[in-house]
């Protein structure tokens, strides 16, 4: 079932929450809302379930699912699967009554017979692997296995969408990962249409089918996680999705310079802001033609597929992150207090005075410093 | 290792304290009560229980409280349920004037009921002209103990819907319950035991109010005594058994009540360790 939002927006007495939003989410899709804590990613969520009312005023905004318009209809009636992120497990109730629950609550006319309700309550269960559990109660599980528990109640009533809130936020790295897996395949199999919010960018770009960023009650953009970390439309975006460094001084005759440090660059004369990912950053021992930024190692974190290093010098204001390759970290025969050369592989570029998406797409640039090497 | 303040010597002295303390304030008037009850025998006792007047009395007191109990049970849901449910402004004012019950002496609630709506009262005027008295009798005693009681419930329901917040409600409607359902089957049962708790204050307090109570009631022999003002009467009248066979009954009614709250609080123990 696809999603239609139209013109949604939320305040909350004098804050406003969500500016209005219009969003289209196709069936069938995942797709996850990232922004940082107050963006209106939750409430959002919310309103799409139905737990929270949109502004009906100045223009009152419009949710379709498919082709229903749910704008004024009650929760309950919305057939939909919500995931809390305390799982919300009924805590009195067994892991057996807490899946069922949707169904023992049908009215009369729909609901299945106990029987019925049994089987599928376990086919449920062993969908999650936790058929060996049915008879204990929620406070006798692990968070992993209630957030699984909470899943199958949710999906026990064959929602039409299942909206998810920070569903692995309250879990352990590891058991995030799991269960973030499990939940891509789960996606794929039954082929549901559900959206999730979550403020951990990773998680947002390996799971979902596309991410809608926010920031401040307002959608920064919408894409593939592929497009969203190649071609960010605007500095929150890139910000948002990575480390980043930043580069900053006077550009005259192609040259920016910044202390003792300077880097050619394509661009008109004026102050400038350029921005770096870490892996966009390599390092020599010698400066070349178009880059001359001395730097200094200060710490080495080995740890994983690559070397994280962190550079300082006189001209950065704050130090710069580096990933280098295992094989290069030995090379160079890196270590702490050890002084090279930065050489930009590339870097990005966005004018600070864009505030609207429509502005920066026009404006964010991609430049490529060709250095040596 | 010894904590800070675990000295043997400290430890024995608060000990022996706490157990003198409540042995003279606690203990020995209790013995002493129902050594003065059946200081004349068991027979003298039961004469005076089995009076008229005190069966009388021991049936209102019983009456009341069990009109009571229901009431504040629906009132301190409602409250608690509003309270903590819903944001609205005055909602920090309305959780302060909760207590105004507890803050308020007894005997000046009952004046203020008298003033209200006693028959010189400004509502008891109106309610007189249509033969309606509430004052002098039994729903006077009601309303006041109504009032002494009702925020027993509800002190004790917020702070727990408090802590359990509203996402099992909300869950409970995601998945298509309606209001009543969800009530009956996901609030409720997170909060009976607090319920129940909050019932067995109530009892004990609907039971042996006494100053509102005397204000209200006149106090006539047979008509609109409870038990503690009957209590008072027998002691006037010197007539010291009697007093005490009714203080031994009301002893033993706050008895029961304490031994029911402690088999609550077991239960509610033996569940934390189990779950």
């Amino acid at each position: 079932m696809s999603i239609r939002l139209q013109n949604i927006a939320k305040h909350f007495a004098n804050t406003q929450a969500l500016e209005p939003i219009n969003l289209d989410i196709h069936e069938g899709e995942l797709v996850g809302l990232l922004g940082p804590s107050g963006s209106g990613k939750t409430t959002l969520l919310r309103i799409i379930a139905g737990l929270e009312n949109a502004d009906s005023s100045p223009q009152p905004g419009k949710i379709l699912f498919g082709d229903r318009d749910v704008t004024n209809v009650h929760v309950r009636d919305r057939r939909i699967g919500f995931v809390f992120q305390h799982y919300a497990l009924f805590r009195h109730m067994s892991v057996y009554d807490n899946v069922a629950f949707g169904l023992t609550v049908m009215p009369k006319k729909r609901r299945p017979s106990n029987g019925e309700i049994r089987a599928r309550v376990f086919r449920l269960l062993e969908m999650v692997q936790l058929q060996h559990l049915a008879n204990r109660l929620p406070a006798q599980l692990s968070g992993g296995q209630q957030q699984r528990v909470s899943l199958a109640r949710a999906l026990a009533v064959e929602p039409d969408v299942l909206l998810l809130d920070e569903p692995f936020g309250a879990l352990d790295a590891k058991v995030r990962q799991d269960l973030r897996r499990w939940l891509r395949r789960l996606h794929d199999e039954l082929n549901f249409t559900s959206v999730f919010v979550t403020h951990d960018q990773e998680e947002a770009l390996e799971l979902s089918d596309r991410v809608v960023v926010m920031s401040n009650g307002r959608i920064e953009q919408i894409d593939t996680p592929d497009t969203l970390y190649r071609a960010p439309k605007n500095r929150f975006v890139f910000e948002f999705l990575g480390d980043v460094n930043h580069l900053e001084g006077r550009v005259r005759n192609g040259v920016l310079t910044c202390g003792d440090a300077h880097l050619n660059v394509d661009l008109p004369d004026g102050d400038e802001e350029l921005q770096l990912r870490p892996h966009e950053v390599r390092l020599a021992e010698e400066p070349s033609a178009e880059s001359h930024l001395p730097v200094t190692i200060t710490a080495i974190s080995p740890v994983g597929a690559e070397v994280r290093v962190e550079l300082e010098a006189d001209w950065l204001a704050k130090p710069w992150l580096a990933t280098v390759r295992h094989a290069d970290f030995e090379r160079l025969h890196m270590r702490r207090g050890q002084r090279l050369f930065a050489h930009p592989r590339q870097w990005h570029r966005f004018k600070e005075d864009a505030k609207t998406p429509e502005q920066q797409a026009g404006t964010s640039g991609l430049g490529t410093a060709s250095a040596a090497g | 290792m010894r904590r800070i303040g675990d000295a043997p010597l400290v430890r024995r002295l608060l000990i022996g304290a706490a157990l003198l303390l409540s042995a003279l304030f606690l203990l020995l008037p209790l013995v002493a009560i129902f050594a003065q009850a059946f200081s004349q025998g068991v027979a003298v006792f039961w004469a005076n229980v089995s009076n008229t007047f005190t069966l009388h009395a021991i049936g209102l007191t019983l009456v009341i409280a069990l009109m009571t109990i229901p009431i504040c049970l629906v009132f301190g849901v409602a409250l608690a349920w509003l309270v903590t449910r819903f944001s609205f402004p005055g909602r920090r004012i309305l959780q302060t004037l909760i207590d105004i019950p507890f803050a308020v002496s007894p005997v000046v609630a009952g004046l203020i009921y008298l003033l209200l709506y006693g028959r010189n009262g400004w509502i008891g005027g109106w309610l007189d002209s249509h033969d309606i008295q509430l004052m002098f009798a039994w729903p006077g005693i009601l309303m006041v103990t109504i009032f002494v009681t009702c925020p027993f419930v509800a002190r004790e329901l917020i702070p727990l819907m408090q802590a359990q917040g509203s996402r099992e409600e909300e869950a409970a409607v995601t998945l298509g319950a309606s209001g009543w359902t969800t009530f009956w089957r996901v609030t409720l049962p997170n909060i009976r035991w607090a319920l129940l708790y909050g019932i067995i204050l109530t009892n004990a307090r609907a039971v042996g109010e006494f100053g509102a109570v005397s204000v209200v009631s006149g106090a006539i022999r047979g008509q609109t005594n409870t038990l503690p003002l009957h209590l008072e009467q027998l002691y006037q009248d010197y007539n010291a058994v009697g007093a005490f066979a009714s203080a031994a009954l009301l002893a033993l009614i706050a008895l029961l009540t304490l031994a029911a709250k402690a088999g609550l609080e077991w239960r509610a123990s033996r569940r934390e360790a189990y779950t």
